[in-house]
């Protein structure tokens, strides 16, 4: 099957923000029943081109050509009128509204007014393509793939012959991917185009016909990626000065250093997860992955070991002391680090300089004499750390929000490194950062872990947990999987366990579910 | 006790409470797309202002309810204008809504002040009229109070069963996923107030043509302030709205009647009667955290902008 007419063509697209000029004469063609990959990283324009072409902003310059014809695309509802879907990578639903109530909002209202009528077209539509759905469902009791699969549906009720999908599997685990790919190759075979922006080299590979590659607002190729390798892809998207990976020599691991022992906590949110019995060793110079789906835990766990939730004093234990009902200060002072995966707002005070946002954490690192503090060695110490870990900023009194995510990441994590600590914490540290700040960060935890310290790395990233982790495990539904070397544990059976495929230790407990 | 005071203790909290309802059922409405207006009261005090005024020139006051549903109108959308075009922090913008009305009521009204108008009179209905008990609560009152009761249903199936309502629930949930769906944010949070202003000027209205029929300087009294907060006790959910605003009409009472019985507490802590009880009564309805977060607008108090 190879496609014919040119459903879309996008020539010299233009659009500048203050400061930056996001896309920078932009062209690209893609035909019916073409699955065309957009690549490129964080900050490559990818997000911006699509937001003109989905009429949520529009373009300082260029034209856009819809079926031979030269279109100006108002607003989304425009677009969509036009045949143009878009699934957003963080959704554009409501939560508090059901699957049915979703969709109707998206359609038409002559359209939506039927409600038993729309409810069994979003049944048979999602059958037909292999995602089932429950339209009565409240959108808030859907896992993440479920709710990817309400904006899919949403899309192809609305007759969309251009399909774009965001980032669509950061929030899959590897079997549903799979699912996804099936839906979407049968939806091309059936005519439809689709835009499929990432920067997982091997799912373009796997998925797309063709493919553009963007780098600081430019096109810098096009290719298919089945006739080219992942490297000279990667190489198009970061330019010829950037470390593709990092080295990672292996593993000595040690005496453990921090022990689990039935970590339990029951959420009071309703829209969180409660941690069920977790259990799990923590060794000196190891790093041990915690691999996911968003949602099942990750945040809670997070807490519970930094302190933000207390537990039972003996679930958590640090080098022998029982932590788990103490503050996050005291667990800082016996040597734990944290580093959350909000950067702004919880990793560092988003107004606050980069020297005051040292002082957040490092404070007892001799930076206070009595209730006074001591600038002259906070200011020592930011510049330090701005020094070590290639932080670019305007210097260290510019305020935390002002940094991009690669560079305030690695101002985060060269904060807690630099304080020497005996077990690091770290949720999700490459998520949305770009290619040569996320070599930086996985350096800087291999370093971590060469000088004795255990690090716990949270990821949904699974070339990251993979290529760094001396042991790996899985978390689904607040319970912990197994643990096992890394490279025992195929690709399969990770997505296995992330799916919650595997034997608990509390089955008794998985029965009564939290409502 | 007997039964024909219990009779007119709850015909009077009806009509204590009916203010209250009028006001805020616009502000519910309002908050729901997800727009906080702290000038409730400075429309009230407006619309009570501008009632008054048109009722006493032109005889008719019909058209003193319409003139003040009006001066809601009008205040509500210089409101939305700072608040939603120029997309200015609604607390503030709100804030000074009410102090601009407090004050231009009284410059305004200043020459109305002593004269009287005849209020609304009680109409009974028949037939439900002559129930026991209920219609002489329900039924036997002013036409504003039976405007109120269709009001309270007609918010609750806008909400609950129409599309207009899910466009403002998901407008206040997330101004740009609405956004992103098509739906015009600004439009419909503009409508929200202009409604939230109708009803706070309506309420005000009451006030001033039906609970006591004239004109006085900040006679709203914090009512205002009071429908605010009933509802975000009631969870934006209009069914307890109305519950609400007659429990705090009943207790408004209740205090008047204990001290006609001369119990000897201090009036000072059976004024705070009302309050406690109403405040108490919903947040034991409250408890489930499920119910409240999706009855919750998300977006509340946030400026949304769309970006260019």
């Amino acid at each position: 099957m190879m496609p014919s007419a040119v459903r879309l063509k996008l020539d010299s697209i233009t659009k500048e923000y203050p400061g930056c000029r996001a896309n920078d004469g932009v062209s690209l063609e893609i035909k019916a029943g073409e699955i065309h990959a957009l690549l490129g990283e964080n900050g490559a324009g990818k997000s911006t081109l699509m937001k003109v072409l989905y009429g949520v902003v529009q373009p300082d310059g260029g034209s856009i050509i819809w079926d031979g014809k030269p279109i100006q695309v108002e607003s989304p509802a425009h677009a969509r009128q036009l045949g143009i879907g878009m699934v957003f990578q963080h959704f554009a639903l409501f939560e508090t509204l059901t699957v049915a109530e979703n969709i109707a909002l998206g359609l038409p209202a002559y359209q939506s007014r039927d409600r038993a009528k729309l409810d069994a077209t979003i049944r048979e539509v999602s059958q037909r393509y292999g995602m089932a759905l429950d339209p009565r469902r409240y959108v808030n009791t859907l896992s993440t793939g479920e709710q990817q699969r309400v904006e899919i549906v949403r899309c192809l009720i609305q007759e969309s012959t251009l399909l774009i999908l965001d980032e669509p599997t950061s929030v899959l685990t590897p079997q549903e991917v799979d699912t996804l790919f099936d839906t979407l190759r049968q939806l091309a075979a059936e005519g439809c185009s689709i835009v499929f922006i990432s920067h997982k080299l091997r799912e373009v590979r796997a998925l797309c016909h063709t493919a553009t590659v963007l780098r600081q607002g430019r096109v810098t190729g096009e290719c298919r990626p089945a006739d080219v390798s992942v490297d000279d892809i990667a190489r198009l998207m970061v330019g010829n000065h950037t470390p593709l990976q990092t080295r990672v020599s292996a593993a000595e691991p040690g005496a453990p250093l921090m022990q689990v022992q039935e970590l339990s906590h029951r959420t009071k949110d309703p829209f969180g997860t409660a941690l069920r019995a977790i259990n799990f060793d923590l060794r000196a110079g190891e790093i041990l992955g915690i691999a996911g789906v968003a949602g099942n835990g990750q945040d809670e766990l997070l807490r519970a070991l930094s302190g933000e939730i207390r537990s039972a004093a003996q679930s958590v234990v640090l080098a022998g002391a029982n932590i788990g009902n103490r503050s996050p200060g005291q667990r800082r002072k016996l040597g734990l680090a944290v580093v959350p995966e909000e950067r702004l707002g919880r990793g560092a005070v988003p107004t606050l300089s980069l020297m005051h946002n040292t002082l957040l954490t490092a404070y007892h690192q001799g930076l206070l004499t009595g209730p006074w503090v001591r600038y002259g060695r906070v200011r020592e110490l930011a510049l330090r750390i701005c020094d070590a870990f290639g932080v670019r900023s305007a210097g260290i009194h510019s305020p935390a929000n002002s940094l991009s995510g690669g560079n305030l990441q690695k101002f985060i994590l060269g904060r807690e490194a630099l304080q020497k600590p005996r077990v690091l914490v770290a949720s999700h540290p490459t998520w949305g950062v770009d290619v040569g700040s996320a070599v930086a960060i996985h350096e800087a935890l291999v370093e971590l872990r060469d000088q004795g310290a255990a690090v716990l790395l949270i990821s949904e990233d699974l070339d990251e947990l993979y290529q760094l982790c001396t042991r790996i495990g899985a978390i689904c539904a607040g319970r912990l999987s197994p643990l096992a070397p890394t490279s025992q544990v195929s690709i399969e059976q990770l997505g296995q366990w992330m799916a919650g495929e595997f034997e608990s230790s509390d089955s008794e407990e998985a029965g009564h579910v939290a409502a | 006790m007997d039964w024909g005071l219990i009779t007119n203790v709850l015909s009077a909290a009806v009509i204590a409470g009916t203010p209250l309802l009028l006001v805020a059922l616009g502000a519910l409405v309002c908050e729901r797309s997800g727009v906080l207006n702290l000038g409730l009261e400075g429309m009230m005090l407006m619309g009570a202002m501008a009632g008054f005024a048109a009722a006493t020139v032109t005889g008719s006051l019909l058209g003193g309810v319409l003139m003040a549903m009006i001066a809601g109108i009008v205040m509500s959308m210089l409101f939305a204008f700072m608040a939603i075009t120029l997309a200015a922090n609604q607390y503030a913008a709100g804030l000074s809504l009410t102090i601009f009305g407090t004050g231009l009521s009284a410059f305004l009204g200043s020459g109305y002040v002593g004269s009287t108008v005849a209020g609304f009179e009680r109409v009974a209905i028949p037939l439900l009229g002559d129930l026991p008990v209920l219609g002489r609560v329900l039924f036997q009152q002013d036409i504003l109070v039976y405007l109120s009761f269709a009001l309270a249903v007609g918010v609750y199936v806008l909400l609950n069963h129409s599309r207009a309502g899910l466009i403002i629930r998901a407008v206040g949930e997330s101004p740009e996923s609405a956004n992103a769906n098509g739906l015009k944010v600004l439009a419909v949070r503009y409508l929200a107030v202009g409604f939230g202003g109708a009803m706070a000027g309506l309420g005000g209205a009451y006030l001033s043509l039906a609970y006591t029929p004239m004109w006085s300087e900040n006679m709203t009294a914090g009512r205002g302030w009071i429908a605010l907060a009933l509802v975000v006790f009631a969870t934006w959910r209009p069914e307890r709205l109305v519950l609400g605003a007659y429990l705090f009409g009943l207790a408004s009472i209740l205090h008047l009647v204990l001290q006609g019985f001369g119990w000897r507490i201090s009036t000072e802590l059976l004024a705070m009667l009302p309050y406690v009880v109403t405040i108490l009564v919903l947040v034991l309805l409250s408890v489930n955290p499920m119910r409240t977060r999706l009855n919750t607008p998300l977006s509340l108090g946030q400026p949304y902008r769309p970006s260019r």
